[in-house]
């Protein structure tokens, strides 16, 4: 038996995993906080791409000139949409509302993107996307390989975020008791509008990683939505650890998966997964923690 | 008095409704007519589960291309009548409900309306992939004609109203307070002995049996299918934006939502494919920031009237039980 063709899919989804941890910490940080789960998570990834894709086509920035840029714009991008809508939705409406509202908004988001877009599946050039480096007969490519790295860094920065700084700590204590934080002089507002941005920042430059990799075209938030729901819940909700360590699982396991079934099932292969998860193991491979 | 008032008020607006197409012989009035009731269908079925248990699914495209593709399969390969293999279709809608429900309804927590994603998706890649069975991506043509427009909008109008009177008759009955009390505090209801579990499955069940009866008619109807026009999740999404239009967890809310929105989408399809999406999703965020209760509830609260609401539908079972 050769092996070369299993290490090879190993890494592979070893690499590719690392991006949905991002993408999966973004949505179990803003469940764990508020409680929301935002169903536009995934048309965030999507504008990321397309914030990357621009970019390059236009300006010729690179990857990390394109992440720079995406942070801040993410950040407000993450902060109007929970002070304009997902907040005032919650306060009259409650959990079946924002979770209504952003369903909305990523259809909306979703069909404006391909009414300015258009329905083209995009992609970056070859050439600066095809470059592999070989190691002992395993080959790495290039900017799937800084796509890992960054994402590390990034996973890395946010838990280091969320357990040093001030403001995660106000995270975390909004995530395990609401109404305590608030007695304890949280401003609930103020940190829910962090965590929301936060997690809205991490979809974006999710999507920024992922552009080298994947096609770019108006829908594609729903199939990353759905791989980030199925992280989230491998993890155990709520638990950004869990989330970054289902990410690489889920990464591995599809791209060894792929090695034996058609590529039509690949994107079942998770979903399969997912019900398994939810039959035996509901709180998550990984045990319940709140962040 | 109330409840005979409401009844002649019914039956009138249902002798209208059966009359009315034969005095109106457009064509396309019909056709939007036959949307409409398709679509006031599809939102009270949606309503019955999202609306007044609480269980939101963003999967229900799932049961309506279910429908929409068993009876169609049945015509092609073994001639049996759509009217007949839209129960078939309704039955096997069940059966696909039946695990999910009983997997994700025992969990506390948004696990059901993140399943419902995932579960749609599934089904959509198998129907994707089986071509052998449902013609892949290519979809299913019938050839031949079922029958003229009045036909199609009688068996809408009657399919319609059974989904009316049966989600009356869940909602005014015992069940009414069951329903109402798991949406609002499950640990509670399940505390004074409300089978939460078990209402929930079967809620989701009556409600993917009429969603997959809709699909069954519109295949019919439409003589055309293929996944992307039946799971995908677009189906879904109106189905929630009538009801969220007309007033969740109201009875009258889905056919309300459904005459407006309808018509509104028919005339954007004209400018634009892409127009017609963006009503919905528009319409979604727009309500449920200024008008989150719907349309029917602010205008009879703005008529000063009494309108079945959940909480005035409890007051009726109150009154019955």
């Amino acid at each position: 038996m050769k092996l070369v063709p299993y290490i090879q899919a190993m890494v592979n989804g070893l690499l590719v995993g690392s991006l949905y941890s991002v993408i999966a910490m973004g949505l179990t940080i803003i469940f764990g906080v508020m409680r929301v789960i935002n169903m536009a998570h995934g048309e965030l990834i999507m504008l990321g791409m397309y914030v990357a894709f621009w970019a390059f086509t236009l300006f010729g920035l690179g990857q990390m000139a394109a992440l720079l840029i995406s942070l801040p714009l993410f950040l407000v991008l993450g902060a109007v949409i929970y002070g304009g809508v997902v907040s005032r939705v919650e306060r009259r409406a409650g959990e079946m509302g924002t979770l209504l509202v952003t369903a909305g908004l990523s259809y909306l988001l979703a069909n404006a993107a391909q009414l300015v877009w258009k329905a083209n599946f995009r992609s970056l050039p070859s050439a600066l996307t095809a470059r592999s480096l070989f190691v002992a007969g395993i080959s790495l490519n290039y900017s799937l390989l800084w796509a890992f790295v960054a994402a590390l860094m990034l996973s890395g920065f946010t838990y280091l975020f969320l357990i040093y700084s001030d403001s995660g700590r106000a995270i975390r204590a909004t995530a395990q008791d609401r109404e305590a934080a608030a007695l304890m002089g949280v401003q609930i507002h103020r940190t829910n509008m962090l965590a929301f941005a936060l997690g809205t920042a991490l979809a974006g430059m999710a999507g920024v990683l992922l552009t080298p990799v994947f096609y770019v075209y108006p829908y594609v938030g729903r199939v990353f939505l759905v791989k980030a729901f199925v992280v989230v819940v491998l993890g155990g909700m709520g638990s950004v650890l869990g989330a970054s360590l289902g990410g690489l699982l889920l990464g591995v396991v599809e791209s060894v998966a792929s090695l034996f079934i058609s590529s039509g099932y690949r994107d079942a292969v998770g979903l399969v997964i997912f019900l398994l998860v939810l039959l035996f193991k509901p709180s998550g491979l990984f045990g319940r923690s709140r962040i | 008095m109330r409840g005979v008032r409401n009844l002649g008020l019914a039956l009138l607006g249902i002798v209208l409704l059966a009359v009315y197409p034969l005095l109106v012989s457009n064509r396309f009035f019909l056709h939007l007519s036959i949307m409409v009731l398709l679509y006031a269908l599809l939102g009270m079925s949606w309503n019955l589960l999202g609306g007044y248990t609480g269980q939101i699914s963003f999967g229900h495209a799932a049961f309506f291309g279910t429908g929409a593709y068993t009876s169609t399969i049945l015509l092609l390969r073994f001639g049996i009548s759509p009217w007949l293999g839209m129960f078939v279709g309704g039955a096997l809608a069940v059966l696909l409900s039946l695990p999910l429900g009983w997997l994700t309804f025992r969990l506390r927590g948004p696990y059901f309306a993140l399943s419902t994603l995932a579960f749609a998706e599934i089904v959509r890649v198998i129907v994707y992939n089986w071509d052998a069975l449902t013609g892949g991506g290519d979809g299913l043509n019938i050839l031949t004609n079922l029958g003229g427009i009045l036909r199609f909008y009688y068996i809408i109008l009657a399919l319609t109203v059974a989904g009316l009177l049966v989600m009356r008759g869940c909602v005014r009955s015992r069940w009414g307070y069951f329903l109402n009390a798991i949406r609002e505090d499950e640990d509670a209801a399940e505390a004074l002995g409300v089978p939460a579990t078990r209402m929930k499955v079967i809620v989701l069940a009556i409600s993917a049996f009429f969603v997959a009866l809709a699909g069954s008619f519109f295949a019919s109807y439409q003589l055309y299918i293929n996944p992307d026009l039946v799971y995908e999740s677009q189906i879904s999404i109106q189905m929630i934006v009538v009801t969220i239009v007309g007033g969740i967890g109201t009875l009258e809310g889905p056919a309300v939502g459904a005459l407006v929105i309808v018509p509104l989408s028919e005339y954007f399809r004209g400018l634009s494919p892409v127009a017609n999406p963006l009503v919905y999703g528009g319409f979604i965020v727009v309500f449920m920031l200024f008008l989150p209760e719907g349309i029917v509830s602010r205008v009879s609260s703005l008529l000063g009237r009494r309108i079945s609401t959940v909480a005035e539908e409890q007051k009726h079972a109150g009154a019955s039980v």
